[in-house]
């Protein structure tokens, strides 16, 4: 029978994983809704409408689904980790509660002016609905990730009969870990919603899809990746710099180092093995490792030997890692090849397109690789040096918990294809709707009388 | 600078004011969820239509009073928690069946909008049930036995009518012709389950706990606080005699029963918290000995008293922007 700690952590990384997906497309995609329909404002063209429209629909599902899966995050502290807010719950309680007030409430109320209020509000104030929400949701990433980093690099706190208490608030919310987490993060959500749109605009070419939408679409994400790409490479190499000097035993692990050394190379595949302490299948690039961590050619690299019976299991570190940098990879490959060609032509050829599909949701995979790095990197601690996942857990039954668990994975399982279904059916829908109807081009005349020329399709 | 006792006042005054907010607003939508005519597609439209700019926003307040209730009494929060485990998961699954319910009706292919549609009821009810339930557990100071079960579930009854009774005045509010006759009676039947509810939960209370009895029913108090139960049977009287001839010329005031209704729920809420304050865990765990440290109160309190102005004066902008009957949903 399994325990009530092992089923907690189930249950948390499973709530947790579902949640962060859908932000993971939220969050930069509202900054995507907000350019086109800053570029409607600015051009008339009600082409940049239609893109609006298609899009604001997957937001919204989308969104919705963060909301109801992110209800759940809030009550599970209580339920399943009661240790972790009696010992640092005067840190997290707070940041939590500023998230709710400057964030959540934003978020959700201008939603519903976004979403239906076009025709009852001004136009201007309609994009500043469309602004907020996208500021609310990264005014969340903000909150929630100052709290994630401050677990990892704990600062400006003093503990005083086994709890928390805050010295400086500055220093726990800029934390040492936290600059790199945040743009880490907000990239890669640009990225993971720069795929999903490039991806589906594809997908809706390969249907037979003439119009100009699609491809414009396209376009966008397509150059917004290719500026994201190399970015979160810089930021990536960044955020691991500091991961060295806070969390050795970490990058250890994301490294396959099990003995300190020097000219540590780069492991590209290798079967680590926890009984024999070596890795197997080696395949590497000498000296390497020391190179990226170092910076020098001979660099010491400390193993994991350093950090006996306290490092975290290897295997899931170290392919978390290669997974994550090798869709990196793959996805600044993939998005300068398309883009270079659509700069040369006007269409993609149709394998091309393909790749693009096949990659829409590969920005789910990459995040979720990456939160497993840092998280089970962190194991078998929950807060570095203060409190084990251990003493965290809660007491309660382990067939309650069992109970609970079964449920959200039936629930989460159903939702996760009725999601992907929904998407993929409201972009053959948009398929068959006509490019500009006559409608919208005469209510783009009128929102912009001094516009002199309407473009037609 | 407050004491820690001032703060701990301060902070279960903010943690009511966010649960009576939420009452009323995920109140209504949870009740017009529950009041779904499945059979009829087009009032089923036009009903989720009167909620669906707000569902979201309203729903927000429940994450806030759960915030509270950790940020500022945190061991209170893994007790209640703890105790009301399986509830808690219904009630979370409840609420994310509902959430995506409302807008995979819109998006999915026409002939799943059915399933959908019922996944919104059951998802409302249940929600409403299991706050209802958790609720009667509460008052019962998380005893168990067959007697504070049997309450329990009378209380999520009542739960469910009052939440049905709120949501069926929103939508007399909101909504015209057919749709405003049908929530017209739906709001005389709920308006007197939820009476029969208050009234159960009022006389049950005082019988099982002692200190409550101790507190209404001694002088001065009884006296005082007389008015107070009598103002609500007014209320449900004034509330049902106006439902009944409704609707009037041009639809004047088609606001009142859920103004009323608003005010039932204030005075339901003042009447639990006046049974129970001090304490956060009836019974068991005062304020004080559950409040967090001084420090992280007053770092929060600050910006709750800037920004909870803010988010009300954006809530009314938001009532103000849909006011009025409601136009069809049009998505953009
Ligand atoms: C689209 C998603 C995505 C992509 C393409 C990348 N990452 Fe990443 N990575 C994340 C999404 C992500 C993340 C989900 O956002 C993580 C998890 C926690 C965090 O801070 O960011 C993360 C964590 C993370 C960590 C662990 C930090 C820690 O110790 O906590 C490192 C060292 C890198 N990344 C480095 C890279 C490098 C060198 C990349 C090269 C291309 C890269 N990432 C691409
Ligand atoms: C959003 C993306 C995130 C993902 C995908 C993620 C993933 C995970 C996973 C897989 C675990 C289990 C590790 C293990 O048991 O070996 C875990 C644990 C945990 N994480 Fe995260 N995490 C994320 C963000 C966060 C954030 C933002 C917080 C806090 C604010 C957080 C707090 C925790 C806690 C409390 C645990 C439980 C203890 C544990 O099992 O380690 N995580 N997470
Ligand atoms: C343990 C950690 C977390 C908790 C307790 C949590 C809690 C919540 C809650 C309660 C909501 C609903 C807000 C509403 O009612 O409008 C929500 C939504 C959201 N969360 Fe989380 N969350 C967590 C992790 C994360 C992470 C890691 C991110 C991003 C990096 C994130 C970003 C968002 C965003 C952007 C939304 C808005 C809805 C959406 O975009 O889909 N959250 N979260």
């Amino acid at each position: 029978m399994l325990d009530t700690l092992i089923l907690s952590r189930i249950q948390f990384a499973a709530n947790i994983s579902f949640h962060i997906l859908f932000p993971a497309i939220t969050i930069a995609l509202g900054w995507f809704l907000f350019y086109f329909k800053l570029r409607f404002n600015l051009s008339g063209d009600p082409i940049w409408m239609r893109a609006y429209r298609f899009w604001v629909k997957v937001f919204a599902l989308t969104f919705a689904i963060g909301v109801v899966t992110g209800i759940t995050m809030s009550f599970q502290f209580g339920t399943n980790w009661p240790g972790y807010m009696e010992t640092v719950g005067n840190i997290a309680g707070p940041l939590l509660g500023y998230e709710v007030l400057t964030a959540f409430f934003l978020e959700a109320t201008f939603l519903g002016i976004m979403l239906f209020g076009i025709n009852r509000v001004p136009a201007k104030i309609h994009t500043l609905a469309t602004f907020i929400v996208a500021l609310g949701t990264s005014i969340s990433a903000f909150w929630i990730l100052s709290l994630n980093s401050w677990m990892h690099t704990p600062a400006g706190y003093e503990m005083i009969d086994g709890v928390a208490h805050v010295t400086s608030w500055l220093e726990v919310i800029f934390n040492p870990s936290f600059p790199y987490r945040f743009s880490h993060m907000m990239v890669a959500s640009g990225l993971t919603a720069s795929f999903l749109i490039a991806g589906i605009s594809a997908y809706r070419i390969l249907r037979g899809d003439a119009k100009r939408a699609p491809k414009l679409t396209l376009k966008t994400a397509l150059t917004v990746a290719c500026v994201l790409g190399p970015l979160q490479m810089i930021i990536g190499d960044m955020h691991g710099l500091n991961t060295l000097e806070h969390q050795p035993q970490k990058v250890a692990a994301m490294e396959g180092v099990w003995q300190t050394e020097k000219n540590v190379p780069l492991l590209l595949f290798a079967i680590p093995d926890e009984a024999a302490k070596k890795n197997h299948f080696e395949l590497k690039i000498p000296n390497m490792a020391s190179l990226i961590l170092t910076h020098k050619i001979d660099g010491e690299i400390k193993g994991l030997n350093e950090f006996e019976g306290n490092h975290p299991p290897v295997a899931p570190v170290f392919w978390g890692f290669r997974i994550m940098v090798g869709l990196g990879l793959l996805m600044i490959f993939v998005a300068w090849f398309s883009r270079i060609k659509l700069w040369k032509s006007e269409h993609l050829s149709p394998w091309n397109l393909k790749v693009l599909f096949a990659m829409s949701f590969s920005g789910w995979v990459a995040t979720l690789a990456g939160w497993y790095v840092t998280e089970i990197g962190r194991q078998p601690e929950l807060v570095t040096g203060i409190l084990t996942v251990k003493d965290a857990a809660t007491d309660i039954a382990p067939a309650n918990v069992g109970l609970s668990l079964s449920l959200y994975l039936i629930v989460y399982a159903i939702l996760m294809v009725a999601y992907l279904h929904t998407v993929f059916l409201m972009a053959r829908g948009a398929v068959e709707i006509e490019e500009v109807s006559y409608e919208e081009v005469r209510k783009s005349n009128m929102q912009h009388e001094n516009s002199d020329e309407v473009n037609h399709v | 600078m407050f004491s820690a006792e001032t703060l701990a006042v301060i902070f279960v005054g903010l943690m009511g004011l966010s649960i009576f907010l939420y009452a009323i607003l995920d109140g209504y939508d949870l009740g017009v969820g529950i009041l779904l005519p499945l059979e009829n597609q087009q009032q089923s439209d036009n009903m989720i239509a009167s909620i669906g700019p707000f569902w979201d926003a309203n729903e927000t307040w429940l994450v806030l009073a759960i915030g509270v209730l950790l940020i500022a009494f945190p061991s209170a929060h893994s007790f209640i928690l703890k105790e009301l485990y399986i509830p808690v998961a219904v009630l979370l699954i409840a609420l994310i069946l509902r959430g995506v319910a409302f807008d995979f009706r819109m998006k999915a292919a026409f002939s799943h909008r059915p399933t959908w549609d019922k996944a919104f009821k059951v998802g409302s009810l249940l929600a409403a049930l299991s706050q209802g339930y958790m609720l009667g557990m509460y008052i019962m100071g998380f005893e168990y036995s067959w007697q504070s079960t049997a309450f329990s579930l009378l209380s999520a009854v009542g739960v469910a009518a009052a939440y049905s009774y709120i949501g069926a005045c929103w939508l007399v509010m909101k909504s015209e012709g057919e749709l405003q006759k049908k929530a017209t009676k739906w709001a005389r039947k709920a308006g007197r389950f939820s009476f029969l509810g208050v009234l159960a939960v009022s006389v049950v209370n005082p019988l099982i706990n002692a200190s409550v009895y101790e507190r209404w029913f001694s002088l001065p108090n009884m006296i005082l606080l007389l008015p107070m139960p009598a103002f609500c049977f007014v209320l449900f009287l004034i509330v049902d005699r106006l439902l009944k001839r409704m609707p009037f010329q041009d639809d004047v005031s088609c606001w009142i029963p859920f103004v009323g209704a608003i005010m039932i729920f204030f005075l339901c809420f003042n009447g639990l918290a006046f049974s129970f304050f001090p304490d956060i865990v009836p019974g068991k765990i005062t304020i004080w000995q559950a409040a967090a440290a001084p420090a992280s109160l007053s770092f929060i309190l600050w910006g709750a008293l800037v920004v909870i102005p803010c988010i009300l004066a954006y809530t009314c902008y938001s009532y103000r922007v849909f006011w009025g009957k409601t136009k069809e949903l049009k998505y953009y």
